[in-house]
């Protein structure tokens, strides 16, 4: 049935040129292989039935829709099959490029360009590439240095806004630039605009990089956390430049009103986050949907504030956050890479679409050109914030343990990206601003300077200062174990000391968090799973995943290493010949041992247990071999005792009897297990 | 909190700020608290440390404790441990949690590197034979878990022999079936753990102003 609708539909698009008689009409479910036989309110006289009939309308809004997106990621795809423009040229200048020219073809046609609409941006294209973010956020680095962050977010973006609005102002006060009538409002109000550093931006320009942690989360963690300025200082002279006067009261309340859009953002956040992790508590017979309840409780959250005027990044964060450690105690395995692979590939359309329609929206968009004014504003732009950067961590220098070097100054400095968010801003402007159409302009031009010459220059500007890469590094157990050591041995020092410092808060809310919070969000008995053993369960999973792909043991030990060799060996050894005889019976025990253990499949350990998975043949295909190397490594370890007992015995002289009944000793030893 | 007294026996104060890299007001202040543990004493005993609220819940208190006593510690080339601890005895174990300063050469860091892997090297090598056997990194790792009761000893155990086999592949390599990995030595250690970069991470905070005053 459907199959045939299919047909029709087709066939219909196919034939739209030839002459067959065709007809734009309402749609019209046709029943299968009947021609003409039901005819329903005929008013007119009668046509030939309409074979193929072509219905735009009916597909319109879904079509452009699906081939806007196809177009993006073809052009994504087009870039990575040319090899050398993708390592020179970052994807985001090439989408804008793209942008350009699709809006370039639209306006030589005649159509009207689509412009980037702001609801679109915000509701639709912004949240994925956030949520990502937020879930995703590496918790350790953020929390170590999340006082700078704030530091450079708030204080930051307030001083780039007021120098650059000011100076801005000041510059249309001459004569010769012919912007008298701009006044300070309208002026502080774009600076407002223009002076947040953009998280999608970052996020383009930095993902090629690689640059070391500590740079990459204080930029990008500062793009986050800047929205709840930008809200206020948007709103705020919004409304301001309607009235025209600013008064104390309003700054009073300005203020305010930044503390309860950034913490209110972070309460409606983490709300919807413990509610996510409450409910995946109980997901573990309908594992197809877990994915589902992240990704809509996430986006309830963003809607929720956006709502209230909150700032709704700040409440993804929150509830990525919050979420994230409850949630992936309790979800499948699957469950974790479905969701790991939609938020990737979702922030990588919204990313993909953003930078295109920005293209697109530069060639359609109404644009007041004023040399002075535009040059002005993209070199305040780099000099306020090389000034804010230079100044803030220099006082921030003073309360940090590891202070911030000059090149990680450079690039802090150097990163701040602006991006579509700035755009969109600019867009929602009413048009009762006169100078919105030279905002916009001013606006498109600072982006397309920093997403070009910034995003292109700072490759090559990291290579050249010899930045600190980002260590790639492979899970390790030995950095695990000393993580936690280390963090132990830090709270216990400052304890010594007499000082509650970072890691005495840190190690109070680990601990409230491990008697009250996790018995309520974590399904079973998972909660009293201490970290160091859920990081080596999910390290043994991996490599047993990778054991049943490749069909053998895994590289991490390539090796010939085994427990024989650190098994601590208390007694001398017996001679020669006697140790080869003892081994051929052993092996002999070993090899009927394996044999039997093929059709078993049982685990050893309870670890493995928590795991579900709907695939039962692949569980078992896995446990068992994981069963079959651990009875491989314990009887080489009873192989090693059965030794030491030969000798012992040996030494006592008894064991020439004992022989016989080692050999079936070792027999029900296999057994029993 | 109020203003810091006058430093009394300034020089003295002046020689540990060479040895140690202590301002004098860090100096000051964890003389204080020295004072404050030791009950006005001139020497710490292990009880002294023992009765610290703060400490009790920690699980690997006790080898925290032992670090300080330990004279491997000092600086000064001694071995075993001691039951009492002098003040100068005290800052030296402190400073080896002291930040590198920001203008540090690249071998001045690794020297600071070596020394704070040193201290944690030296609170695993208990019989202090120069390796860290298989034992006592299982009672490390048991010590970790302590709190965590539930799943105890047989995990700890497989986690420990997990790590030590990482780090005999990491540094042997290959070996014949029947060598015998004997331990982790100090070298070793620092090409496991070159990774985390111990010199920031493994830092506390040392106030220049007084606060030992609101906390116990």
């Amino acid at each position: 049935g459907d199959f045939f609708l299919m047909l029709i539909r087709f066939l219909r698009f196919v034939f739209v040129g030839i002459g067959l008689p065709i007809e734009a009409s309402a749609p019209a479910y046709q029943s299968h292989g009947t021609e003409g036989s039901h005819l329903t309110n005929i008013t007119n006289t009668k046509k030939a039935f309409p074979v193929l009939a072509v219905n735009y309308e009916h597909v319109r809004k879904p079509f452009e829709i699906a081939l806007w997106i196809l177009l993006a990621l073809l052009m994504k795809l087009g870039f990575h099959l040319i090899p050398r423009l993708s390592a020179v040229v970052p994807e985001s200048c090439l989408l804008i490029v793209v942008g350009l020219l699709v809006g370039g073809l639209i306006k030589v046609i005649g159509e009207e360009p689509p412009v980037l609409d702001s609801q679109l941006f915000f509701l639709c294209l912004l949240p994925p590439i956030i949520l990502d973010a937020g879930y995703f956020l590496p918790i350790r680095p953020f929390t170590e240095n999340v006082g700078t962050i704030l530091v450079f977010a708030v204080i930051g973006t307030l001083w780039n806004a007021f120098f650059m609005g000011g100076l801005l102002y000041a510059l249309c006060q001459i004569e010769s630039v012919g912007l008298s009538g701009v006044d300070l409002l309208a002026c502080l109000l774009f600076g407002s605009i223009v002076s947040a550093v953009d998280p999608v931006a970052v996020l383009a320009v930095f993902e090629e990089i690689h640059i070391n942690e500590l740079v990459h989360i204080l930029v990008f963690g500062e793009s986050l956390l800047n929205d709840a300025v930008t809200v206020v200082l948007y709103n705020l002279f919004e409304e301001f430049s309607k009235v025209g006067t600013v008064t104390v009261l309003d700054v009073f309340l300005g203020v305010v009103c930044f503390f309860v859009v950034s913490l209110g953002g972070v309460l409606v956040g983490a709300i919807y986050g413990f509610l996510a992790a409450f409910t995946s508590r109980f997901t573990s017979h309908t594992r197809v949907i877990e994915p589902l309840f992240v990704f809509l409780y996430s986006y309830m959250a963003y809607l929720s504030s956006e709502m209230f005027h909150l700032s709704g990044i700040m409440a993804l964060i929150a509830c990525g956050v919050v979420m994230r450690p409850y949630v992936e105690a309790n979800i499948s395995h699957k469950s974790y890479t479905t969701i790991k692979y939609f938020l990737k590939m979702w922030s990588s359309v919204s990313e993909t679409l953003i930078f295109i329609f920005l293209g697109v929206s530069t060639v359609a968009g109404p644009h007041a050109w004023n040399w002075t004014f535009v040059i002005t504003t993209v070199i305040l732009c780099l000099v306020s914030r090389v000034l804010g950067v230079i100044g803030l961590t220099f006082i921030i220098n003073k309360f940090r343990i590891v202070k911030l070097t000059k090149k990680d100054q450079f690039i802090v400095a150097y990163g701040g990206l602006r991006g579509a968010i700035a755009f969109s801003l600019g867009y929602l402007l009413s048009n009762s601003h006169q100078m919105r159409n030279l905002f916009l302009t001013a606006i498109i031009t600072v982006i397309f300077f920093t997403v070009f010459v910034q995003g292109m220059t700072i490759r090559p500007l990291v290579e050249l200062l010899a930045v600190k890469k980002k260590k790639e590094s492979k899970p390790s157990i030995n950095e695990e174990i000393h993580t936690e050591f280390l963090d132990h041995l830090l709270t216990g020092v400052e304890g010594v000391c007499g000082h509650y410092g970072h890691y005495h808060w840190k190690e109070k809310l680990n601990r409230f968090n491990k008697t009250y919070v996790k018995r309520w969000l974590i399904a079973g008995e998972n909660f009293k799973e201490p970290e160091l053993i859920a990081f080596y369960r999910k390290m043994e999973l991996k490599q047993a995943i990778m054991m049943v792909e490749s069909g053998q043991l895994p590289s991490v030990l390539p090796s010939t290493i085994s427990m024989q060799n650190i098994q601590p060996r208390a007694i001398p050894r017996v001679s020669k010949k006697r140790e080869e005889e003892i081994r051929r019976i052993l092996r002999a025990n070993l090899q009927n041992n394996k044999q039997k253990m093929r059709s078993r499949s049982y685990s050893r350990h309870t670890l493995f247990d928590a795991d579900e998975e709907d695939d039962v043949s692949e569980v078992r295909l896995r446990k068992t071999k994981m069963e079959m190397e651990r009875r491989v490594s314990v009887m080489e370890r009873r192989v090693s005792v059965m030794e030491r007992r030969v000798s012992v015995m040996e030494r006592e002289g008894r064991w020439r009897g004992r022989v016989s009944v080692m050999e079936r000793e070792g027999k029900c030893d296999g057994e029993g297990g | 909190m109020g203003a810091l007294q006058s430093l009394p026996d300034e020089p003295e104060y002046r020689d540990l700020s060479e040895k140690t890299g202590f301002s004098f007001e860090q100096i000051g202040i964890l003389h204080k608290r020295f004072k404050q543990l030791s009950h006005n004493e001139d020497t710490l005993r292990r009880d002294d440390l023992n009765t610290i609220p703060d400490l009790s819940c920690n699980p690997i208190r006790t080898q925290i404790i032992e670090a300080f006593f330990d004279k491997r510690n000092f600086h000064q080339n001694g071995e075993g441990t001691v039951q009492e601890i002098s003040f100068e005895e005290f800052l030296v174990v402190m400073s080896h949690f002291r930040p590198p300063a920001l203008d540090m050469t690249e071998e001045q860091r690794e020297i600071i590197r070596r020394e704070k892997l040193r201290f944690l090297f030296n609170m695993h090598d208990t019989d202090n034979d120069g390796t860290i056997t298989l034992e006592e990194y299982r009672h490390v790792v048991e010590e970790l878990l302590s709190r965590s009761g539930a799943l105890g000893k047989e995990t700890a155990k497989g986690i420990a022999d997990a790590a030590m086999l990482e780090v005999a592949s990491i540094s042997m390599g290959h070996m014949e079936p029947d060598e015998f990995y004997e331990g982790i030595t100090f070298e070793h250690f620092l090409k496991i753990l070159k990774d985390i970069e111990i010199e920031t991470r493994m830092n506390i905070r040392f106030l220049n102003m007084d606060t030992t005053n609101l906390c116990k």
